[in-house]
């Protein structure tokens, strides 16, 4: 079995390709010391992200332990997640500005 | 570590040694391409503004202009300028006179009697200064001397796993020996602000770059803009990133894990050692060209799409993980780093790695887009011409 796949962080809910990978075909990937795998149900090009978990609408997707944003609509596991089913949530600036007399 | 540079009178070392054709504005580039073409050991600069514009845009490409003269890889300067333009050619000359000792001619093709005549003299001068940057020996130059941009452009999802970190790494390595680094491009901390704002040395940095990203978004939704619109790219799209968050998260792994002792204002200059900051564009082009303004002595560039930039002053280094755009683009690819994506090498130790190639390119070493001459620059602009 050869890695064709990569986990940033091990709360990650999706693995990145670094390989084409088609659809009905097994993704693995390192997790800690384990290597685990996924089967895709969508052909995933090369760099995309497949789902570790079925996404329900909303939800959020995590990549280096941060959210990158949340799905347009439910992705089921192993499929692709892409720019045309997630998007971008607006920041809450004023909840991240730390007093700057000291402690948050 | 040491580096054979150019000592200056004033501010750090350089590691080339050019002399610098800046026309004021549009009006004088045409002639300082021609000027710089007929002096060995010139560059010039294409100058898309410089007239017709409001307050800020003119501030802005003032700090452009004399921010490359005074630039420390640049030996002696030679401005050409029109005549009507906002801020001619002796107001600027005096201007770059007042920050450095370095010799500044200047002239203008209204009072000189059309462009033949002003190259003609521009030649002469640029000659001369040429003649005398030839004798400036090479001496050793501390490592601290060096101000590192750290850029990255045409990013694919390999950028933020692999060549992101890699840099990241040679930043941290750098600043504990003693140089600098500077990341910008804020745009590309949106989504990824909070975790940037960790490596604030104080709370009031950590704030600043909080800020930075909240004023960015406001000055965009002023003009009725998105930043979710432009950004990612349909490049970046492409190459896996899905959102801007994506994006910034692997964008800031570039600058490493170091304390952030300053943000800077673009095109601004640092008062401080260490890991900087600077508010810019995440249109690449743009980001250099304030950085070298802001005194960068060398460019570090991942990408993970390919992009053949170059800038006239400083020498951009061209790095990738992704393994087939090094093979199709490896005319202006310096470095393969995707040795860190098949798992044969980790990110730490191509981070290592790439200390003693930029060590090589302060020591004269050419990057693929320094020897080919590009000089690619873009002035950030606040709003429409006048």
């Amino acid at each position: 079995m050869k890695i064709n796949a990569l986990m940033i962080d091990e709360t990650d809910n999706v693995v990145t390709c670094v390989d084409e990978v088609s659809a009905g075909s097994e993704v693995f990937y390192r997790k800690g010391n384990d290597i685990l795998s996924v089967t895709a149900i969508d052909d995933i090009p090369y760099c995309h992200k497949v789902a570790l978990k079925d996404f329900a609408e909303g939800e959020d997707v995590i990549k280096y332990g941060e959210s990158l944003g949340k799905t347009n609509c439910a992705v089921k596991k192993g499929g692709w997640l892409w720019d045309k089913n997630m998007h971008s949530v607006p920041r809450d600036y004023d909840s991240e500005l730390i007093d700057v007399t000291g402690g948050k | 570590m040491q580096f054979w540079g150019y000592k200056r009178k004033e501010g750090r070392a350089g590691i080339r040694n050019h002399v610098l054709i800046l026309p004021t504005c549009v009006c004088g580039s045409e002639s300082a391409r021609i000027t710089a073409s007929q002096v060995r050991g010139a560059v010039n600069i294409v100058f898309n503004t410089g007239c017709s514009d409001v307050q800020a845009n003119t501030d802005m490409s003032q700090k452009v202009l004399t921010g490359f003269a005074c630039n420390p890889n640049v030996y002696g300067v030679v401005i050409i300028g029109l005549g009507c333009e906002t801020v001619g050619h002796k107001p600027l000359r005096e201007k770059i006179q007042a920050m450095t000792s370095k010799p500044v001619v200047s002239f203008g093709i209204q009072e000189e009697g059309g462009t033949l005549r002003t190259i003609e003299k521009a030649v002469r001068a640029a000659r001369e200064i040429a003649s005398d940057a030839g004798r400036q020996q090479k001496e050793l130059c501390d490592i601290s001397e060096l101000l590192l941009g750290i850029e990255c452009g045409g990013s694919d999802a390999t950028s933020g796993i692999a060549s992101n970190p890699a840099v990241g790494e040679l930043s941290d390595l750098l600043v504990d020996m003693g140089a600098s680094t500077m990341m910008s491009e804020s745009i590309e901390w949106i989504g990824g602000e909070h975790v940037l704002a960790k490596r604030a040395a104080t709370p009031e940095i950590h704030n600043q770059i909080i800020e930075v990203c909240r004023n960015y978004e406001e000055h965009l939704k002023a003009a009725g803009q998105d930043c979710r619109a432009g950004q990612p790219t349909p490049g970046n799209k492409a190459g896996g990133l899905s959102t801007l968050d994506e994006k910034s998260l692997g964008c800031i792994r570039k600058g490493g894990t170091r304390p952030i002792v300053e943000v800077l204002e673009q095109a601004a200059r640092p008062t401080k050692r260490g890991a900087v900051v600077m508010d810019t564009a995440g249109f690449d082009i743009s980001s250099i060209t304030s950085m070298v303004a802001g005194g960068c002595n060398a460019v570090i560039f991942t990408t993970g799409r390919g992009t053949p930039t170059g800038n006239a002053i400083v020498p951009v280094l061209k790095v990738t993980a992704n393994a087939r755009t090094y093979k199709a683009m490896e005319d202006n690819m310096d470095v393969d780093l995707s040795a860190i994506i098949t798992g044969e090498k980790t990110y730490k130790e191509m981070g290592r790695e790439l200390v003693d190639v930029i060590h090589d390119v302060c020591n004269g070493r050419l990057t693929k887009a320094e020897a080919y001459g590009f000089s690619d620059i873009a002035v950030d602009h606040v709003c429409r011409f006048v």
